[in-house]
């Protein structure tokens, strides 16, 4: 973003303020620098930007006559919850309005006998399955950032986490979601029934990143806690043997309850940290788990077991009652603290390939890590492909902020090359906005342009975020040329 | 098959020129279902065959016109399936018309539904431009979810190319069970059982008696049969039971009177109407054969807090789906315009002005 972008326009923030002050009390609208510093970023910290105006509506009425108001105004709004998210989805804009769903925090209602759970935006992901767990229920996907981010981000990101294979990811969980659009009109996406009439525009919404309309209440399904889980952790002398025993697993007809693999320099990490007892010889380990009533869990931990040994690991141990389950997680789900402990700085990465390519993508990792210079642990949902290399770097450094970024940029594209995507679970948000134009073809992209507009006609809501303009991929391509080949020819160059 | 897709990319173009309808459809076997059928046809049959399937990576992918038992044998070859059981309604049935009608069967209450197994979509829009949206993989975030709304949308956005499903597993084993219960005591028991950890992946309650349907490892549905009771149904009479309630050819559905298709929550309570019920996904899906006026059915089922769809009937002059709140029918003509400027593709088939 160019100097002059920057500059604060005193008139248009005064306006901004005048209009905000109208609708909420005076504490709810926060202007000066050191009140919107601490929304400057999400969990994305490598981009930053003061917003012009942070508004902290508490009713779903104050965000329909907030939304108008910036419409009226023509206010770009982002809108934010925990802050929590990784692609930079939550970075507010300069001239804009931050919206901050946190005070509107409320679990409204939980019904145990219908298992559904009617919420509030800022409710945090966690704070849910607490509520439901006096039911014997919970909320079923868990994002790493469960104890902190909101429910109102996981629809805007359809986050997943690592049981979300057998569970599903936010779009399999929640039945209905409220919104405001910009014009300040409330709409129901889905219904508390299945299968609500109409277009179904509730999976559309679902991971749209704040950029269709802003969610002010939200309906989630609860499903019975199994009564019971536990977990193998099998050690490999080869990352590709253990991807292919990922694969034979599910081969076997086997739907892990979570299927995790750790690459040996993620392990020593992790291990310094937690003390998992893990094995540090080993190539690579995969955590298979399984869950259900105590009789399916005993009969599925011997197929998985056979599985594994099948496919050639060549030490096992399964967690023989909670605590030890437990211990064997905790290096994982500490996998990026842990990082933080070695590294003044990672950058974490999300692509999602076909399984079968995991080892010519983690090949490719070792090479870019030669490359540039920068190390580059990998810990990898085997389950469902995602895999989330972590770059390690010190920020303070611009030269290896800017090697960072070259590394992460190269194996998106790899991940797109090989079949998958850019990003599995953590949104495109700001950071990923350039290989988006790899990814779709300049149609696929002007019809995402139609579908915003569909709902927010001035493309007021979170602007410049998932979507590039052909302009920006025209400008990205240029500094993209790969073999004299231009990736879209057919875009006016300027 | 490259050619097949520009001669029906040339048809669409032509078409949009002279704005005059276009009726996307497969097999016909959901000709039924929607409001009406108008415009020259595009028979989507010659686009056919499966793309890709790779068991171990749980996905596939089809051309719409594979018909949808081609796709579920080779599946079934390799212990994989449609976990939302589609009804075929017909020999025909094609995988662009099961993603298209978006209709889900008995395992819905436990798998989910259409909508949550696609992954990908190909597909032409109302320009004859051929788009993709979705990912070949699990887990995919960039861009807005276009492939899953195609579920469903009866070909009002566009030609529907290809399709990658998510494919899961058969289970081990099942096992089928009957119980003697009235309606409000089958819909307590069924919303009990739903809060627990058991493996009911269907359920079908009709005059006074409650089949229920067990799958999973052998030792859960032992567990299960305990903590249930009722009387098991031998495994070949289950199996023709079932797809009596997928197909409708169970001889509730045949029925002289109009068929609504009530979803609401599966806490409500028996829908008070004269005529016979069957009630399907844990109490979520109550089938009403019924002759009472349209007015005050929709009005009963949105009191329920759902909706009612008159799914077969001969006169459909009440609407065949709930009319939807002006802010999201104004997302919806936003919509259409999008995809298909010209208004061509299926118009009037899911509601009058779209």
């Amino acid at each position: 973003m160019n100097e002059s972008f920057r500059l604060l326009d005193p008139l248009r923030q005064t306006a901004a303020v005048k209009a905000l002050r109208a609708i909420l009390p005076s504490d709810a609208v926060l202007y000066q620098r050191e009140d919107t510093k601490p929304y400057e970023c999400d969990g994305l910290s490598a981009y930053r930007e003061l917003p012009m105006v942070v508004a902290l509506p508490q009713n779903e009425d104050e965000v329909s006559r907030v939304l108008r108001a910036c419409r009226q105004l023509k206010l770009p709004v982002v809108a934010r919850g925990a802050g929590t998210g990784l692609s930079g989805g939550a970075l507010p804009h300069a001239k804009g309005v931050l919206l901050s769903l946190a005070k509107m925090n409320r679990i409204l209602a939980l019904d145990p006998v219908a298992r559904i759970a009617r919420v509030q935006p800022g409710v945090r992901n966690l704070a849910i399955s607490d509520a439901a767990a006096p039911y014997g229920l919970y909320y079923a996907p868990d994002p790493s950032s469960q104890i902190a981010c909101s429910i109102g981000g996981n629809v805007a990101e359809n986050s997943g986490g690592v049981h979300c294979l057998k569970y599903g990811l936010t779009v399999h969980n929640v039945l209905r979601v409220r919104a405001c659009t910009i014009e300040g009109e409330l709409v129901e996406f889905g219904n508390e029934a299945l299968d609500a009439p109409g277009l179904d525009l509730l999976a559309l919404v679902m991971g749209s990143e704040g950029m269709l309309a802003v969610a002010t209440e939200i309906t989630v399904k609860l499903v019975p806690k199994p009564q019971t889980a536990r977990v193998i952790l099998a050690a490999f002398d080869d990352v590709e043997k253990a991807g292919n025993a990922a694969a034979a697993v599910i081969a076997a007809g086997i739907i892990p309850a979570g299927l995790e693999m750790m690459d040996q320099p993620a392990t020593r990490a992790v291990e310094e940290y937690v003390h998992a007892g893990y094995d540090l010889d080993a190539a690579a380990l995969l955590l298979c788990e399984s869950d259900g009533t105590a009789e399916e869990v005993e009969d599925e931990i011997a197929r998985m077991t056979a599985v594994l040994k099948d496919s050639g690991a060549y030490d096992f141990r399964i967690s023989q009652n909670e605590a030890e389950r437990l211990k064997f997680w905790s290096g994982r789900k500490a996998a990026f603290p842990a990082m933080g402990r070695i590294s003044p700085d990672y950058y974490c990465m999300d692509g999602t390939i076909p399984r079968k390519r995991l080892g010519e993508v983690l090949r490719f990792i070792a090479a870019m890590e030669k490359k540039y210079g920068l190390r580059c642990p990998n810990v990898f949902h085997a389950g469902d492909g995602n895999l989330h290399p972590l770059i390690l770097f010190d920020a303070n450094d611009p030269e290896q902020l800017r090697r960072t970024e070259a590394f992460a940029g190269e194996v998106l594209e790899k991940s797109i090359a090989v079949g998958g995507t850019v990003t599995g679970e953590h949104g495109v948000g700001i950071e990923k906005i350039n290989q988006m134009c790899l990814q779709f073809t300049p149609d696929e992209l002007e019809m995402f342009r139609a579908v915003k507009r569909a709902f927010d006609t001035d493309e007021l809501l979170n602007p410049d975020k998932n979507i590039p303009t052909l302009h920006r991929c025209a400008e990205f391509g240029r500094m993209h040329v790969e073999g004299g080949q231009l990736p879209h020819p057919e875009l006016p160059r300027f | 098959m490259e050619q097949v897709i520009a001669r029906y990319a040339g048809q669409i173009r032509s078409a949009a020129a002279d704005k005059k309808p276009l009726r996307l459809r497969g097999g016909g076997t959901k000709d039924f279902y929607g409001q009406g059928l108008e415009g020259e046809l595009l028979d989507t049959r010659a686009y056919t065959g499966i793309v890709a399937y790779e068991p171990t990576e749980l996905v596939i992918t089809a051309r719409c016109g594979t018909p949808l038992a081609e796709l579920e044998a080779v599946l079934r070859a390799e212990g994989q399936q449609l976990a939302f059981e589609p009804p075929h309604f017909g020999a025909g049935a094609t995988v662009g018309g099961m993603v298209a009608a978006g209709l889900s069967g008995p395992r819905r209450q436990a798998a989910g539904a259409v909508r949550d197994f696609v992954l990908v979509v190909r597909m032409l829009d109302g320009r004859g431009d051929d788009l993709s949206f979705g990912g070949q993989v699990m887990k995919n975030v960039a861009g807005y979810d276009v492939s899953r709304p195609m579920a469903g949308s009866l070909g009002t956005l566009g030609l529907i190319l290809e399709v990658s499903l998510k494919v899961p597993p058969l289970p081990f084993a099942e096992a089928t069970l009957k119980l003697e219960l009235p309606q409000d005591k089958a819909l307590a028991m069924l919303n009990h059982w739903g809060g627990k950890p058991l493996p009911i992946s269907a359920c079908a309650w009709t005059g006074g008696e409650l089949v229920l349907r067990l799958s999973g490892a052998p030792s859960a549905i032992e567990a299960a049969r305990a903590a249930i009771g009722g009387e098991p149904i031998a495994a070949e009479q289950a199996t023709a039971y079932w797809r009596g309630i997928r197909e409708h050819t169970d001889p509730f559905f045949s029925t002289d009177k109009p068929l609504w298709r009530m979803s609401v929550p599966s806490v409500a309570p028996p829908l008070e109407f004269p005529g016979e019920q069957l009630i399907e996904w844990g109490g979520s899906l109550r089938w009403l054969a019924c002759k009472a006026d349209a007015r005050s059915i929709r009005e009963a089922a949105a009191q329920a807090g759902g909706h009612g769809t008159l799914f077969r009937a001969a006169d459909k002059s009440a609407g065949v789906f709930t009319p939807l709140q002006p802010a999201l029918a104004k997302i919806h003509r936003n919509l259409k315009q999008a995809f298909d400027p010209a208004g061509i593709f299926n118009p009037g088939r899911m509601y009058s002005d779209l």
